[in-house]
């Protein structure tokens, strides 16, 4: 079954850079449909529940959340291939998704975030009478 | 709030950055051009040092820490470990797919002056700390002028 173009997950933004050292980092996502919605998976480490905010607004599926590692105070970075204080993208979410029912979790700094289609656009087969 | 903040943010630090996100682009599929072409890597390493210890923080989401091997042998820290393919069943559309999965190695040369036997590994919320102890020797101490 092949799915129309405005099913898709539209990635829309890129990170944006606030102000000063701090500025937010793009998670790199996996995004699959199935037959009953989509299922987007973010890599989000060093964030923890508590620092994580997934919300829907205007259409848009935002992903925003704190890194916080604990560290000594006295550390010296001698190399660093990661820098950044923040994860923060968003996606266009397409009208037969269900924006009511997204459910999210978090575990070893995956988020998993499963936008599931609305009943009227799942896939049904019709009957033939005949 | 975020510790995190202290690792700097230089031009450098980005343009390298970016020099590695162009790379993975256009690399396009198939082996590398070149044999020291670094593919993307994983997980990211930072590493940083105190006074009396330093610290290796992996950015390892997703893995399951009894199954990650961290080693010392010779001054090289290697941590080494694989991380699953999600599950694909009846999928119909993939639209990203940008998360690592499958097996990795990371080296990291330490300094002389570190203590092999005092290391300590900790798994938080996908970060993979692991703290090596320096010598009781190689500690900054004051000298007194006699």
């Amino acid at each position: 079954m092949n799915t129309s173009v405005n099913t898709q997950v539209n990635r829309s933004e890129t990170a944006r850079r606030p102000a000063g050292a701090d500025y937010a980092l793009l998670p790199a996502v996996d995004i699959i449909e199935d037959q009953t919605g989509i299922t987007l998976t973010a890599d989000v480490p060093g964030v923890s529940k508590d620092n994580l905010n997934v919300r829907v607004e205007g259409g848009h599926l935002l992903i925003d959340a704190g890194i916080s590692i604990s560290v000594p105070d006295d550390l010296n970075v001698l190399h660093a291939e990661v820098r950044g204080g923040s994860y923060h993208r968003s996606f266009a979410l397409s009208s037969e998704l269900d924006t009511a029912a997204v459910e999210a979790s978090l575990k070893d700094g995956v988020l998993t975030i499963r936008v599931p289609r609305t009943d009227r656009a799942k896939p049904r087969r019709i009957e033939v009478r005949s | 709030m975020n510790e995190y903040n202290r690792f700097p943010t230089d031009v450098f630090g980005e343009l390298s950055r970016l020099q590695r996100h162009i790379d993975e682009v256009f690399r396009g599929p198939g082996p590398a051009r070149d044999i020291r072409a670094t593919t993307r890597t994983f997980p990211a390493i930072n590493v940083g040092a105190t006074a009396d210890a330093v610290e290796i923080i992996a950015l390892a989401p997703g893995v399951d820490p009894k199954k990650i091997d961290i080693s010392i042998e010779r001054g090289i820290l290697t941590i080494a470990g694989e991380r699953p393919q999600a599950e694909q069943d009846d999928h119909l559309n993939v639209y990203a797919q940008e998360r690592f999965s499958g097996a990795f190695r990371r080296v990291v040369g330490l300094p002389d002056d570190i203590d092999p036997d005092r290391v300590e590994a900790r798994y938080t919320d996908g970060c993979l700390r692991v703290t090596i102890k320096k010598l009781e020797s190689s500690k900054p101490r004051a000298i007194t002028i006699q």
